[in-house]
């Protein structure tokens, strides 16, 4: 936990984006008398003092920050927590403990009046199981939170066409929810997220019910949706395939605590623990895995070409065993910072090699 | 021989039980043995009844005379809206006095019997339109139609105020579960249990013998179920919705009134039906108390024994209640549908046409009935009766079949009716005392057994002992046989498709009807007396038997059905090794129901000359006697709450049991 942490630090100033939210020590605890458990501990205990004082601990002791503009994933297998975390950091669940940062406001301290605010207009959130109003139509249904806070009719329509426009849901305006797929269904919870433009975006396992094909064709449209609007989003999800194909970061929960927080490279390059490891072990590395990783210092030999240090292995995979010479990884100015080889690409491929850690 | 020594090791209990139980039997026994020598464990001693009558009489008489003003008002108040639905729907409306008076008419029946065809076609289609509609048509054509619409207009004032009182407390129950604990549910529990004669009395004394008090009582008895339904309703709404509403930002009454109880629609719609039907029944029970309406047209037949004219007042009750249900069934089940977008500011004509168009087929009926009187009452050329026909028909039974009824109905008394009643009535009341408390602590632990100890000491203290023990005698037998008939109908619907078919609408119909229904048929055949009571009682309360066995056995899992076909069972195995243990406690449940159902139909009975807590009631009614009539009233209720927590303690504990 305390060594993801100085990981990150460990690497200060490669993102200068500002923090959007933050946990800063967050608990969650059930159980009598929970909050005055956690408040005489100063904030600390271990996973045994929690049982032996008959408390569950849902989230223990979490701290992260969540940078503007990128896309969080919060990673486990299902009672690890993710659920109650996410629910915490928007406040539908009440921490026990510990600081919930909104642009370095504290949640917690804010008044019902300014809670409520705050979600008509700078949060969003899907649902697992779409969680729409099964008796107003996908028109209704999207322009519901604008109805909420007052607009009237013609504004919050138009609005709301807008969004069924923008997840190619035209022409289903006035179908009912239990008249369209489970995949539609999502684009309309979609849609209802975005229709009060929030600033942070929570998606919580929002394609889990759907089956594999529909889902990666909603992961591919959120790909596309965030290229257009630049959300902040926390995206929770069990399927660490589908956390590496959209993550900026992911954080990997297990009994209630992050394990590790990373970009998919370095869970991958680096586990924190042998759960970590187990996870990444069926990953396909070539498209996690970045030249920046693989290279190593040049030895004179001649170069059959040139990648970026962040493309990923996949991407020139087969040009570089076509070429039988190794590549030079050139930074941004053109000048080479290393190489990397076709022997080592395909020692990644065949699954021989464990890369080393990036120079 | 080491399996079955390990297994009786296994369970000491159960055998300790079993010696105790056999124990108290003997002890009981022996005290009815002795009862030369112990009369007072045997019947209670008339010196030592406490007047619980009287002091209720005393407190009644004080109530009414310090606290009229306010069951006056309370009158006045309700009186307003009441009379005006019965003006609309029956009476006309009438200004002025004597030849000058200026009436205006109520709603024509042409005009009725269209809304009815147009309600049922706007919520159900042709079909449901044809139903709804000819069962108006039929009260009409059948010259029921004043006595049919006054109990409309009861109905209709009755259901919106129990829809609105069991919203409002389902929301505060669900809003603060130490309401729903304390006071919600047990307070549902208690009125769900008492007989609905038993509410009769209290309300007869303190609003007087008026359509008021009839829809007082009527309220009261149909709200539970609006309030259950509300309750399950909004915790049934998925967590998510909740959680989506929280954070699209709504203040906490956006998010009841505009998410949750939107969503719970379906649940509370089942909720409205169930209002609705138990309305109607407690409307023509109300009848005794001065509800008039159908219900009174078959009491004063029944008490004349005109059995044609109480059949068609029957038939016009059943009528109403078909066409009632399967309409607010219909409303239940419409979904929002279509996708033509309705704009927001178009006509009311385009927005409700059916409404529209229903009112102004009203208005246009009653302003016909000015000028033309075949508008404004059925004439009496289109009505027919059929009463001398069932009464033909009846005589004609009763001529040629006299001796096959005559001896069917002596042999049951004789040898069924008669050997348990005289059981029943000799049991010593401080051995039933001991036994129910025994059988309270077993299933559950001293806080029942004082509590059924309590209760059933309430009835032998108050010197009702022999009353009670001839409704439970009643009850008993009849629940008995329901159970006899009712649970292999069910085992049978469970097990054929087919016959599941031809089943639902039987019962769906006979639940439907209201209890007094189930007397008109009987008693023409077999006079008045306990037998007509029983046969009554059985027909009434074989329902839930039926219901339940056949959604306990379908409900159990298909995979466990699989996993006992695949271990090899034959289907006889798989039935009672897998399917049967599996249903017990949904079996039970609808035994428990069956219980309920016939004791509140044997008091009802009294109509037919029972000689129980019923008749009790039923004469103090009559007599406007508080005090014996609540009394009498509360042992009724405490004979049900006794079985009730009796049979859900024990179904608790099976249930329990398989996990």
């Amino acid at each position: 936990m305390t060594e993801a942490i100085e990981q990150r630090a460990a690497q200060p100033g490669t993102d200068a984006r500002p923090v959007k939210l933050a946990c800063r020590n967050v608990w969650k605890l059930f159980g009598a008398n929970a909050a005055n458990f956690i408040r005489e501990r100063d904030g600390k205990a271990s996973m045994a003092d929690v049982t032996a004082a008959g408390l569950v601990g849902a989230v223990r002791a979490v701290d992260l920050e969540i940078r503007q503009g990128e896309i969080f994933i919060i990673m486990g297998l299902s009672g690890s927590g993710k659920s109650t975390l996410v629910r915490c950091m928007s406040r539908l669940v009440e921490p026990t403990h510990g600081k919930v940062e909104f642009e370095g406001k504290d949640l917690l301290k804010i008044s019902d009046a300014a809670l409520i605010e705050l979600r008509r207009h700078r949060m969003g959130m899907v649902f697992q199981n779409f969680a729409l109003l099964p008796h107003l139509n996908v028109l209704d249904n999207i322009a519901f939170p604008l109805s909420i806070q007052g607009q009237d009719r013609s504004t919050r329509e138009a609005r709301a066409r807008e969004v069924i426009e923008l997840v190619g849901l035209r022409g289903r305006e006035h179908f009912y929810p239990r008249e369209l797929s489970g995949g539609q269904q999502q684009r309309v919870g979609i849609a209802r997220s975005l229709a009060t433009k929030p600033e942070i975006w929570f998606l919580d396992e929002p394609f889990s019910a759907l089956d594999p094909l529909i889902r990666r064709e909603m992961q591919d449209e959120l790909m596309r949706l965030q290229t257009m609007l630049h959300k902040t989003i926390v995206f929770i999800t069990h399927d660490f395939d589908e956390a590496i194909r959209l993550a900026d970061r992911i954080a990997i929960m297990k009994d209630g605590e992050v394990i590790q927080i990373g970009t998919p490279e370095e869970l991958v390059v680096n586990p924190a623990t042998d759960y970590v490891a187990e996870f990444t072990r069926d990953v396909d590395r070539a498209k996690v895995i970045s030249a920046r990783s693989l290279m190593r210092t040049c030895d004179g030999a001649e170069h059959g070409g040139t990648v970026a240090p962040e493309a990923k292995i996949s991407s020139f995979s087969a040009s570089i065993v076509a070429a039988g010479k190794p590549f030079a990884v050139v930074n941004g100015s053109g000048k080479p910072i290393g190489e990397v080889t076709p022997q080592a690409v395909i020692g990644l491929l065949a699954g021989i090699d464990k890369p080393r850690a990036g120079a | 021989m080491t399996v079955t020594a390990s297994a009786s090791q296994a369970r000491p209990p159960v055998q300790r039980w079993l010696l105790i139980w056999v124990l108290a039997l003997a002890a009981v026994l022996v005290v009815f043995m002795l009862q030369d020598r112990l009369p007072w464990a045997v019947n209670y001693p008339a010196e030592a009844v406490v007047p619980v009558a009287d002091w209720v009489s005393a407190l009644m008489g004080w109530i009414k005379s310090n606290l009229s003003w306010l069951t006056r008002s309370i009158t006045t108040v309700l009186g307003v809206p009441l009379d005006f639905a019965l003006n609309f729907l029956a009476k006309n409306f009438k200004f002025g006095h004597g030849v000058d008076a200026y009436v205006l008419p109520r709603l024509s029946w042409v005009g009725v019997c269209a809304v009815a065809f147009l309600a049922g076609h706007a919520v159900g289609g042709r079909k449901l339109s044809l139903l709804v509609g000819g069962c108006f048509l039929y009260i009409a054509l059948f010259g029921q139609w004043t006595s049919a619409m006054l109990t409309l207009a009861l109905i209709s004032i009755a259901v919106p105020f129990c829809i609105l009182t069991g919203l409002f407390a389902g929301i505060w129950a669900w809003r603060k579960p130490w309401a729903e604990r304390l006071i919600v549910s047990p307070a549902l529990d208690l009125m769900q249990t008492i007989p609905t004669f038993a509410y009769l009395i209290p309300m007869l004394l303190l609003f007087g013998n008026s359509p008021v008090s009839a829809m007082i009582a009527t309220a009261i008895f149909a709200t539970p179920p609006m309030v259950r339904a509300t309750m399950l309703g909004l915790n049934r709404v998925p967590l998510e919705i909740g959680e989506f509403s929280d954070m699209a930002g709504c203040t906490a009454r956006q998010k009841l009134w505009r998410v949750l109880l939107p969503s719970a629609r379906p649940t509370l719609m089942v909720g409205v039906n169930q209002v609705i039907m138990l309305a109607l029944n407690m409307v023509i029970i109300a009848s005794m108390i001065g509800a008039g309406g159908l219900g009174y047209d078959v009491l004063l037949a029944l008490r004349a024994l005109k059995v044609g004219e109480a059949m068609e007042a029957g038939l016009a009750i059943v009528a109403l209640a078909i066409a009632l249900d399967r309409l607010s069934q219909a409303m239940a089940h419409k979904q929002a549908k279509g996708h033509l977008h309705q704009q927001a500011n178009r006509g009311l004509w385009r927005r409700y046409p059916n409404l529209t168009l229903a009112i102004a087929i009203l208005a246009v009926t009653t302003l016909l009935g000015l000028f033309v009187p075949a508008f404004a009452a059925v004439p009496k050329a289109v009505t027919f009766t059929t009463a001398p026909l069932w009464k033909a028909a009846v005589n004609w039974v009763t001529i040629n079949f006299f001796d096959i009824i005559e001896a069917f109905r002596v042999a049951l008394i004789l040898n069924v009716l008669n050997p348990v009643r005289a059981f029943c009535e000799g049991f010593p009341w401080l051995g039933a005392v001991f036994l129910l408390s025994l059988a309270g602590y077993q299933l559950s632990g001293l806080r029942l057994a004082a509590l059924v100890a309590a209760l059933t000491a309430f009835c032998a203290v108050t010197g009702l002992w022999e009353k009670t023990m001839a409704t439970v005698y009643l009850c008993g037998i009849s629940a008995f046989i329901a159970c006899l008939i009712g649970i292999p109908i069910g085992l049978a619907a469970a097990r054929s498709d087919r016959f599941e078919k031809i089943i639902t609408p039987v019962i769906d119909t006979l639940q439907v009807l209201p209890s007094f229904c189930f007397i008109i048929p009987v008693v023409m055949l077999f006079r008045v007396g306990d037998v007509t009571a029983m046969i009554a009682t059985v027909a009434f309360a074989v329902v839930p038997a039926i219901r339940y066995t056949n959604h306990g056995i379908r409900q159990v899992s298909p995979a466990l059905i699989e996993a006992a076909k695949v271990s090899g069972c034959t289907p006889r195995q798989t039935f009672f090794r897998v399917q049967l243990p599996l249903a017990l406690p949904e079996i039970m449940l609808g035994v428990n129901q069956t219980i309920l159902m016939a004791l509140a139909m044997v008091i009802i009975c009294a109509m037919v000359g029972t000689r129980d807590l019923g008749q009790e009631v039923f004469i103090a009614l009559s007599k406007a006697d508080s005090g014996r009539g609540i009394v009498a009233g509360l042992a009724i209720a405490f004979i049900g709450i006794v079985a009730d927590r009796l049979f859900s303690a024990w179904t608790a504990k099976a249930r329990a049991r398989l996990g």
